[in-house]
């Protein structure tokens, strides 16, 4: 009763989805730890961690989705929540090394002990607790999204404007982060992690956990998302997309409705970010940069955007492709990954996933004329006069596209 | 007497004034709304009908002057959002409609629920909204179409369906936009019959071009011109007014 109660507000697809990462959540660690080396099934080592970091990226760009595709806010500063989500984490895997840093403190990670501070800062305090480094995964992105955005779209700040401060916000934490004197390893970053939750981060076991939490974690972020989407509140938020004043004027509170979705997709990006950096083992400034954040926005719009499975397509889609050219052709990776973005713009504005439902709502239709035309179908014809069928399916009309920016 | 006739009154707007970079919009409006009534609002372009609407529905605010709904609530204190829930409805000149949901969800996002975001999250439809809803749809003549998407529908549909959107917001006040805009004429003539129909429970002040539309209205008339009232009355009190005709009829 209940089940299919949780069934029906989910919908079909997203059911698929979980059950596919479910899946995959178990068969990638058995295949790798249960196969013998050199059997063809079996996943090899070095691919465990790098489908799991796909997984994290899949997670951020359902992240950005759900305030681009299906609010309209294109936030060019997604990168930023991942990367607090990410320093949360590695300031737990700091404080887990303990005496086996180069300087063997048992307190301070190896880098405050190199600049010669003598204690830990009162940020840092807490987060040799596990519990307490997951809720800050949480909070700290979401708390930072929720102030920006009171202030943001309060002052209704949008379209292109909004993206210039996300971008703004990525940056300007990026050169904070770079600075010795902030506390966070500066240049370099955390690094140099051992242990997580106790388990030694090399072994495969830690590394095909890490993996199957990454899927947990995409299957629980697209069940989230799903719930969203597909009530009311879903509904609202694209009807603040396509008309913003007009939903002020009906009575709802926009930007409450912003907020809400901007905070929720912060605290997914960030706990995605802190399943990433123990599967790469480093977290720096970097992760900041703009450039980051708008790949994010370029895996979205390949995969579909306003659609939840698109952004996971085209996240593993681009990584996918981005592991295979910089392998081969390093040099030329940027120009493909420009190329794309451009090609998909102009030619697949609704991205990979917009292919397939135009293609099988063709197939569709063309099935239902053909037998039509046979005239044998047990179903009687339908009079002309019905002919514009509710078009029922996700291929939105044009008119309703969310261009970009706005 | 003034504040008697500003308790009794629904709307209440008096000396409103309003500049655009120097380009005075409302010129002093003053400007009374009864309840159940029904009114239309006539004058050339630039007149100040838009401005006025964007007034009372707090999208501007006026430089001096005072709005005041149900005699008490101080409009200009208040956003669109809060306006909006106070029970004023707008219907826009160029009709805005929810272009990627269907029909039916156009007037399911505008029925009068509450408006949070958590409230909208756990909303769930129930029988009686059902009811509402295709209760609406039938008003307005979209039931045939209440699985299509709102971008596909014609002009008049439109603006037919934003008519329901307002019917399902259930306001006390109907600000409407220039509905009849682009409808053929038998459209036109079923725009009024509801309108009528509709000012039996609620005060609607339209604005229209279509003098033929507001004959058929038959209902109390102010003619704007350069931000204030020109003349006020039955139609044909208005149009027989030379200022009137000089200002805008004779045109």
């Amino acid at each position: 009763m209940i089940t299919a109660k949780i069934f029906e507000k989910l919908g079909v697809k997203a059911i698929w989805v979980v059950a596919i990462l479910l899946a995959l959540a178990i068969a990638v660690p058995m295949s790798n730890l249960l196969l013998p080396v050199g059997h063809p099934l079996r996943v090899p080592n070095y691919l465990v961690p790098l489908m799991g970091q796909y997984l994290t990226y899949a997670t951020l760009a359902l992240a950005l989705d759900l305030v681009w595709g299906y609010c309209g806010i294109l936030s060019l500063g997604h990168g930023a929540f991942f990367a607090l989500g990410g320093y949360a984490m590695g300031m737990y895997l700091m404080r887990q090394i303990g005496t086996r840093g180069v300087y063997s403190n048992a307190v301070l990670p190896d880098f405050m002990v190199f600049l010669g501070w003598r204690e830990l800062p009162w940020y840092w305090q807490g987060f040799d607790m596990f519990w307490f480094a997951a809720i800050m995964m949480a909070f700290v992105p979401g708390l930072l999204a929720f102030i920006f955005g009171w202030f943001a779209f309060r002052s209704r700040v949008t379209g292109v404007y909004l993206s210039i401060i996300t971008q703004a916000l990525t940056y300007a934490l990026m050169l904070a982060f770079f600075r010795n004197d902030m506390g966070f390893g500066g240049n370099n970053g955390l690094t140099d992690f051992r242990d997580i939750l106790g388990a030694p981060i090399p072994a495969a076991t830690t590394r095909a956990s890490l993996f199957a939490a990454s899927a947990i974690l995409l299957a629980l972020c697209f069940i989230l998302c799903s719930l969203i989407v597909r009530s009311k509140l879903g509904k609202v938020m694209v009807a603040v997309r396509d008309a913003e004043s007009r939903t002020r004027f009906i009575g709802y509170r926009v930007e409450n409705v912003k907020l809400f979705a901007f905070t929720v997709s912060a605290v997914m990006a960030g706990l995605a970010g802190a399943l990433y950096v123990p599967q790469v083992g480093i977290i720096n400034p970097g992760e900041f940069a703009p450039a980051n954040s708008i790949e994010v926005v370029i895996w979205t719009a390949v995969g579909g955007r306003g659609t939840l499975v698109g952004p996971i397509i085209g996240a593993i889609v681009v990584n996918a492709a981005k592991s295979y050219f910089t392998g081969t052709f390093a040099d030329l990776w940027l120009f493909i990954l420009g190329g794309m973005f451009v090609f998909v713009t102009l030619f697949m504005p609704k991205g990979i996933v917009g292919i397939f439902t135009s293609t099988w709502s063709a197939l569709q239709q063309r099935r239902a004329s053909a037998s039509a035309e046979k005239g044998v179908d047990t179903e009687p014809p339908t009079p002309p006069a019905q002919k514009p069928q509710p078009r029922q399916s996700n291929d939105a009309p044009d008119g309703a596209k969310p261009s970009p920016a706005e | 007497m003034v504040d008697t006739l500003r308790d009794g009154s629904l709307l209440y707007l008096d000396g409103v004034s309003v500049t655009f970079d120097g380009f005075r919009a409302l010129n002093s409006l003053s400007l009374v709304v009864q309840r159940d009534e029904l009114q239309a609002i006539i004058g050339p372009n630039g007149a100040g009908k838009t401005t006025m609407m964007d007034i009372i529905t707090g999208k501007t605010r006026p430089d001096t002057g005072e709005v005041f709904f149900e005699g008490g609530i101080d409009l200009t204190k208040k956003d669109e959002t809060e306006i909006a829930n106070l029970g004023i409805g707008r219907k826009f000149q160029k009709p805005t409609v929810f272009g990627s949901h269907t029909v039916w969800d156009n007037i399911e996002l505008s029925l009068k629920k509450p408006r949070g975001v958590f409230a909208s999250w756990f909303y769930t439809r129930d029988s009686a909204d059902t009811d509402r809803i295709t209760a609406i749809l039938d008003t307005v003549r979209l039931t045939h179409r209440k699985h299509e998407f709102a971008a596909n529908l014609s002009h008049g549909q439109k603006q037919w369906l934003e008519i329901g959107m307002l019917l399902a917001q259930d306001p006390k006040l109907l600000l409407v936009d220039e509905p009849v805009a682009g409808m053929t004429d038998s459209e036109t003539e079923e725009t009024s019959k509801l309108l009528k129909e509709i000012s039996k429970h609620h005060s609607v002040v339209v604005v229209e071009h279509d003098m033929s539309f507001v004959r058929d209205l038959d209902c109390r008339v102010t003619c704007l011109a350069e931000g204030a009232v020109l003349a006020q009355g039955s139609l044909e009190h208005v149009s027989s007014d030379p200022l009137v005709i000089e200002r805008y009829l004779g045109r």
